[in-house]
């Protein structure tokens, strides 16, 4: 080869041992094989009851009103929500609103709040709030955060080049955010709607409570009637539908549209409106919604505590019921970050078709409702695996697969964060390949699993349906003990383990709110 | 291997630290398990007091009667269970069928009288309670009331009363008119039902319900109104009780049973916390306690705020023929549940 040629022909690029783990994707496939539990129960329990009868049991009137339900209350809360988050994401992020930050921390904190809290706190305010418009309203003030956060998180990150370029061909204010800002807030429009929808079909206490029935509460109901019986699998069977049915449609209407600056330089901040003499007008937005979503569990709870005295405060049940949780909510977070590891890493390293297949199944399973993962292992459970039948195993791993989403995402970021080179160096050094693995990725993700595990465990807190079917005998939880006390209508007696959930979950409120943030990179 | 021994080890003790717990709760040695779908606060009486006077432990499961009657269907021979504890016969007369109970001892038997327990002697009444409409005293006088229990399907009480259809009271009230009145009744009973009335979660819920005027009236158990009388009143001060009685399947006086499960790994002490509940000790709990709950044992007293229970004119219904699952199947079939 003529000297010249070879001169132009590519270095060799260093060769480093890449890590050979088939076992990672093994434990991948099972995790993901495990997860998809729940789909394998509902076409097994729907074989085991016959098409016939799982079609009457299916196509019959009740189905329907709860389908209505359920489509109503998707149809008006998501959009009230959409709207609600927009504008104040818009008054925190782009106008020159007082104390914009204060309000934007507040537009998240009702997060710390869970859903059926929230809902107790209506409902001993108002006694009379109930159906649609009870649940409405108070989903919306539980779930808005869902919504804002991404909307909040992509208007600081907007390049106002686009805008400009916009407003100097002549296009009006109105015009340039409906045709140039709107768009690309679409996805995160569509990523929160999604987020709220499924927690609408989800959710269980809210609704109860303030009596709305979607087939969430209908499951439950089935259940506490029927322990697994066939009526309550098919309701869960048409839940699942739903879901499946909410995640296509955000998949259509998501988009492929691309908003990203190309070729050199950063976005400037964009310029923050003013808002002039519309200042007050718009002060009330936010301090409405901060009275509504955070003022009324806030004077409610405190309310209660100072009706019930010291009479409440029966500490020795209330410390053991935190232990338990608090035991129940680590234990669920590490297996749970275990669990993630195996997948989060290959959709990392060895992107392909399996962690497609992975990551994209461990997402379909968390869009479920616990009350069908709690369905599925409880039946599971008692009919082949008796050994694990109500042990704290099983509720664990329901957990897990119920939050494995959470521990995935923030696994990812930090494994995508380590360097792949120091893995390989290890390799090259003679270590074995867990050993090189453990020694460097799994070490430097360390602060992305503590965040995963914090996610998971805070959702294990305030989880109550799969809680109440799966626990362990004996075992309760601060959510167990503060439903039974407000359904006996002991709202005084329940009061301090609603402020305990909500202590426990302002957290997680700062560390979404932080992790927003750096996803803006602002 | 070494990733799959890591792993494994992870799982592992996870899994260990899990049997260890779930050792902690379920298994201590001579720890009773009770099923129990009585309210918490009752249960936590009585068992509190058994403890303390035998020694025994006890780890308390709470839930529903029809939850607990199918889940244990469901766990067969292989129950952790010893005994089940319901507010209702129903549930019982379920578990009954399925043969899972074990039969009760002779003397326990001996200390209830027989129209408290079922013929077949596997299971045995701890406390009853009876059905009631509470009303909106300020809208409804006493001669606008209903005669019967019957009369809530015609469309004159369209809108204007509620229930908690999903909890094991409602079914038990519904599993008594199916018993009197038969399947056809009880289906055409059940679709008025729908049309008119309002569902609520709860019987307390219900009883606010009237209280705050939100409804004129509903079914429900006696106990609730006396409980929060007892209290603070603040639920239940505008409402009035209204006794059916003539025999009327709203005059149902529904039967709370206790039994040990065939598969009881501790059957003798089982079978004492049964002897003791339906006993002197059980029974003065309800007397003296915050459960308002009617005593049944030989000669035992309830609470005297209540009305005393020979004058309810109650039907009478054998408690083992109570069939809770056609219920439910009957309650699904008009979209109540």
């Amino acid at each position: 080869m003529p000297a010249a040629e070879l001169a132009l022909a590519p270095l060799p690029a260093p060769r480093l041992r890449t890590l050979r783990m088939p076992w990672m994707a093994l434990a991948a496939l099972l995790v993901t094989l495990v997860a998809l539990l729940p789909f394998a129960f509902i076409l097994w329990s729907a074989a085991e009851t016959g098409w016939a009868t799982a079609a009457t049991l299916i196509f019959r009137a009740r189905v329907g009103e709860l389908l209505v339900n359920t489509v109503l209350l998707i149809l008006l809360a998501v959009p009230l929500s959409g709207s609600l988050a927009l504008a104040l994401a818009w008054l925190t992020e782009r106008s020159d609103l007082p104390a914009a930050k204060l309000w934007a921390w507040l537009a998240v904190a009702p997060l710390a709040v869970p859903a059926f809290v929230q809902s107790y706190a209506w409902v001993s305010l108002a006694p009379g709030l109930h159906g649609l418009a009870g649940g409405v309203l108070v989903s919306v003030l539980a779930y808005f955060p869902f919504m804002y956060l991404p909307l909040a998180a992509t208007f600081r990150r907007l390049d106002p080049a686009l805008e400009d370029s916009a407003a100097s061909l002549g296009l009006s204010p109105f015009e340039v955010f409906r045709r140039v800002t709107l768009p690309q807030l679409r996805l995160a429009l569509s990523g929160g709607a999604l987020l709220v929808a499924l927690h609408l079909l989800a959710e269980y206490g809210l609704f109860a409570m303030i009596r709305f029935d979607t087939f969430t509460t209908a499951i439950v109901d089935q259940f506490q009637s029927t322990f697994n019986g066939a009526a309550g699998n098919m309701l869960a069977g048409v839940l699942v539908t739903c879901c499946l049915g909410l995640l296509a449609l955000d998949t259509l209407w998501r988009g492929d549209e691309r908003y990203a600056r190309v070729g050199s330089g950063a976005a400037r901040t964009a310029p923050r409106a003013r808002l002039g003499r519309f200042t007050l007008p718009c002060l009330a937005l936010p301090l409405l919604t901060t009275a509504l979503a955070l003022g009324v569990p806030f004077v409610t709870i405190l309310g209660w505590l100072e009706k019930g005295g010291s009479e409440i405060w029966q500490w020795s049940l209330i410390l053991s019921t935190l232990g338990q949780t608090l035991l129940l909510a680590v234990l669920g977070g590490l297996l749970a970050i275990t669990a993630a590891i195996p997948t989060a890493w290959l959709t990392v390293r060895r992107p392909g078709r399996l962690s497609r297949f992975a990551e994209a199944c461990n997402y379909l399973v968390g869009a479920l409702p616990s009350a069908v993962f709690a369905l599925a292992l409880v039946s599971v459970a008692v009919r082949f695996l008796h050994p694990l039948y109500q042990t704290v195993f099983t509720i664990l791993v329901a957990y897990a697969l119920m939050f494995l989403p959470r521990a995935i995402l923030s696994l990812r970021a930090s494994i995508a964060q380590a360097p792949v080179e120091l893995e390989q160096a290890a390799a090259s050094l003679g270590r074995r390949p867990w050993s090189s693995l453990w020694i460097t990725t799994i070490r430097l993700s360390a602060p992305g699993a503590a965040a995963g595990m914090a996610l998971v465990a805070l959702g294990i807190v305030n989880e109550l349906t799969a809680t109440q079917m799966l626990a362990p005998n004996g075992t309760r939880t601060l959510a167990m003990q503060f439903w039974s006390l407000s359904g006996e209508l002991d709202y005084a007696a329940a009061a301090p383990y609603a402020l305990a959930m909500v202590v426990l979950s302002l957290p997680l409120t700062a560390l979404l709110f932080h992790q927003s943030k750096r996803m803006a990179g602002r | 291997m070494k990733s799959l021994f890591t792993l494994t080890i992870a799982l592992a003790s996870s899994a260990l630290v899990s049997a260890a717990l779930a050792q902690d709760a379920s298994d201590a040695p001579g720890g009773l398990v009770i099923y129990n779908a009585q309210h918490q606060s009752l249960t936590k009486e009585w068992t509190d007091a058994f403890t303390k006077e035998t020694g025994i432990k006890v780890t308390v499961r709470d839930g529903g009667d029809s939850e607990f009657a199918n889940q244990i269907v469901a766990e067969a021979d292989l129950s952790p269970a010893d005994i089940f504890l319901t507010e209702n016969s129903p549930a019982m007369a379920q578990v009954e069928a399925a043969g899972l109970f074990a039969p009760v001892d002779a003397d326990t038997l001996a200390q209830v009288p027989e129209q408290f327990r079922p013929a077949s002697g596997k299971w045995i009444g701890i406390a009853a309670r009876s059905t009631v409409f509470a009303y909106d005293k300020t809208k409804l006088s006493e001669d606008k009331l209903p005669k019967s229990l019957v009369e809530l399907a015609d469309p004159a009480w369209n809108g204007r009363w509620a229930a908690s259809p999903a909890g094991a009271d409602f079914q038990a009230i519904v599993s008594a008119l199916l018993e009197l009145k038969g399947e056809e009744a009880t289906a055409a009973w059940l679709k008025g039902m729908k049309a008119n009335f309002k569902p609520y979660r709860g019987n307390s819920t219900v009883m606010k319900a009237v209280n705050a005027g939100q409804i004129e009236g509903g079914v429900i158990y006696h106990y609730y109104w006396f409980g929060d009388q007892a209290k603070t009143g603040e639920n239940s001060g505008n409402v009035g009780l209204h006794y059916f009685r003539n025999q009327d399947p709203g005059a149902f006086v529904s039967i709370s049973g206790g039994g040990v499960l065939a598969t009881s790994k501790h059957p003798k002490e089982a079978q004492a916390f049964l002897k003791w509940v339906s006993g002197k000790g059980g029974q003065e709990i309800l007397k003296n306690g915050t459960s308002f709950e009617y005593a049944v044992g030989n000669g035992a007293a309830s609470n005297p705020k209540l009305v005393p229970l020979d004058q309810l004119d109650a039907p009478k219904v054998e408690p083992s023929k109570l069939n809770s699952p056609k219920v439910i199947e009957l309650m699904n079939a008009a979209g109540i549940l």
